[in-house]
């Protein structure tokens, strides 16, 4: 028994069960707020105010939409294939929540001599896993829309799976460029890599374009929420649903977008970097202690990633609440025919600028090379001769 | 044909390839909300802030009393003709001596009720009135009712109060442009 506390105590296993639990909550809870800053930011973008009633500016409003989802009659319908039914929720849900685990929210704790990663798990494959999971998440909704056994519900889910394979090809090629420039998989490196204001973003300008319109696509996000499009679809996959299995299939999506916010903070934001950290941790060491004082930087340093993410998830508000929805054949024309050639592109530019030992400077001229080449090639097109307009 | 100068002529043009990359447009589309959700609202949030609603605005009917608090009205019954909705009724009655000061005329209403969910609150009872005695008030709506029994209002609700005596805020078109500076 003793060699058991001795292991519990020695061992990181404590430290990191409450590291994964901490996070777990963090996830939920701006989860749940993100429902609230959905409609607030829906309101004040078309002048209105939101939810106001529900306690001081309306902040107890997940907690009564949460209420009023439980007491709801959770309906299965009669031929739906109940185990399947369940299990689409779940899974959406489930793996929402895992694809946080990889993700370093801050640099490491120094409690008793150790070092704490403030991450849940670390391993060399991170960005594998994100995209392993994320791709998971196909199958919560694929699921659910089958087992509705509605043809809306059905068609709602083709769409989800169509789109989530054809933007996450771009998506990965847009990644790959990032893994080139730093050469390897694991999330912490390439953030360490970004030390201090030594952002991808200033390399990989079109990476980052690519990699957030596909990350609206894969969390059926506005302009690309056409699986539960509600104007021809009813609800999409989740017509059938209702209570807290709906609940999870939209908080599934808040989940996601806290994710997706979280990894693009990771890859081109720098993660928990933000320029003159060194100084700040320094100044802290001489004045509280190495301990101590780099504690605290590393909680300077989640704040930091933190309003990274909270921005991210306030941009994807923005868009929604901006930018009409695509039409279906415009999505996959954007996805096949825009995106994954410029992923291509970009590739190539990052692989040559890489080989020509400067990077910045060569990403930049590869781009703008591409970009006179693209007009140029635009401006030499055979013209369409057209009856209506050249009347 | 054209009917009005108010048609925009829209570009038909073929779009450049800048303008068809989608984030031209985006970018303007973005900075459009961004200056909403940053500007004020013009929301009243209505049961804690009430606007001002003008001097001419019709709500609570209000019978008044003159200056001495004796009430103006005499039950002729011209606001019940008036009355296109037919929500007024009344019972007369005979003043006796000792009630000077309690009535103006020598003919007083003993009942006077407005039924509220008939009224329709056009302010016709108000112009028929004879003895300026029944008004619509400009500064209180008619509550929600909750009950039946609480739609119709007799006199303890409608007779004017000596200690709040209603004040229009303007009778007169010239008062009520004051008003608005």
């Amino acid at each position: 028994m003793s060699s058991f506390v001795q292991w519990l105590t020695e061992s990181m296993f404590l430290w990191k069960a409450l590291i994964i639990i901490v996070i777990f909550a963090i996830t939920l809870g701006i989860a749940a707020y993100s429902t609230w800053a959905e409609r607030k930011v829906a309101a004040y973008i078309q002048d209105r105010r939101g939810p106001n009633r529900a306690g001081w500016g309306g902040l107890l409003q997940p907690l009564a939409d949460a209420g009023k989802m439980f007491f709801k009659e959770d309906f299965i319908p009669a031929q739906a294939d109940k185990w399947l039914f369940i299990l689409g929720p779940c899974l959406s849900m489930f793996t929402a929540l895992m694809s946080s685990a990889v993700v370093p929210f801050g640099n490491s704790f120094i409690i008793g001599g150790k070092e704490v990663f403030v991450q849940a798990i670390e391993i060399n494959i991170g960005i594998l896993y994100v995209f392993g999971v994320v791709s998971l998440g196909v199958y919560g909704v694929m699921i659910g829309g089958w087992a509705s056994n509605n043809k809306f519900s059905l068609l709602g889910a083709i769409r989800a799976a169509s789109q989530n394979i054809s933007y996450e090809l771009a998506m990965g090629m847009s990644i790959i460029a990032i893994l080139m420039m730093s050469g390897t998989l694991s999330v912490r490196e390439i953030v360490l890599q970004q030390h201090g204001g030594n952002w991808n973003i200033f390399y990989q300008p079109l990476g980052f374009l690519i990699f957030t319109v596909c990350a609206f696509a894969e969390c059926n996000r506005t302009p690309f929420d056409l699986p539960e499009c509600e104007t021809e679809l009813v609800g999409g996959y989740h017509t059938e649903y209702s209570s807290m299995k709906l609940g999870f299939y939209l908080f599934a999506e808040y989940i996601n977008m806290f994710a997706s916010s979280a990894v693009t903070a990771c890859l081109f934001f720098g993660g928990y970097n933000y320029p003159g950290m060194d100084f700040v941790e320094t100044q802290l060491i001489s004045a509280l202690g190495a301990n101590v004082g780099h504690n605290v930087a590393t909680l300077i340093g989640i704040g930091s990633m933190f309003t990274k993410i909270l921005f991210g998830i306030f941009f994807f508000m923005w868009v929604r609440w901006t930018v009409p929805r695509f039409r279906y054949d415009q999505l996959m024309n954007l996805g096949w025919k825009g995106l994954i050639p410029l992923a291509v592109a970009n590739l190539v530019i990052t692989a040559g600028a890489i080989l020509s030992g400067y990077k910045l400077v060569g990403i930049w001229a590869g781009l703008g090379l591409m970009i006179v080449l693209i007009s140029v090639g635009w401006s030499l097109r055979p013209k369409k001769k057209n009856a209506i307009m050249g009347a | 044909m054209q009917l009005t100068n108010r048609a925009k002529k829209t570009d038909k043009s073929e779009l450049s390839l800048f303008e068809r990359s989608y984030l031209p447009s985006l970018a303007t589309g973005l900075g459009i909300t961004i200056k909403h959700f940053f500007q004020k609202k013009p929301t009243i949030e209505y049961p804690e802030q009430k606007r001002y609603l003008g001097p001419v605005f019709r709500g609570h009917h209000i019978l008044k009393r003159d200056e001495e608090g004796r009430e103006r009205c005499t039950a002729c019954g011209l606001c019940a003709v008036a009355c296109p909705a037919e929500a007024i009724s009344m019972v007369a009655q005979e003043r006796v001596k000792g009630e000077e000061h309690l009535y103006r005329e020598e003919k007083y209403a003993a009942v006077y009720e407005i039924n509220m969910l008939r009224c329709i609150f056009c302010g016709l009872c108000e112009e028929a009135c004879p003895k300026q005695a029944v008004y619509l008030r400009h500064d209180k709506f008619v509550p929600v009712f909750t009950d039946r029994s609480d739609v119709i209002y007799g006199k303890d609700q409608l007779v004017e109060d000596m200690n709040q005596r209603y004040q229009r805020d303007a009778w007169t078109k010239e008062d009520a442009m004051k008003l608005w500076k």
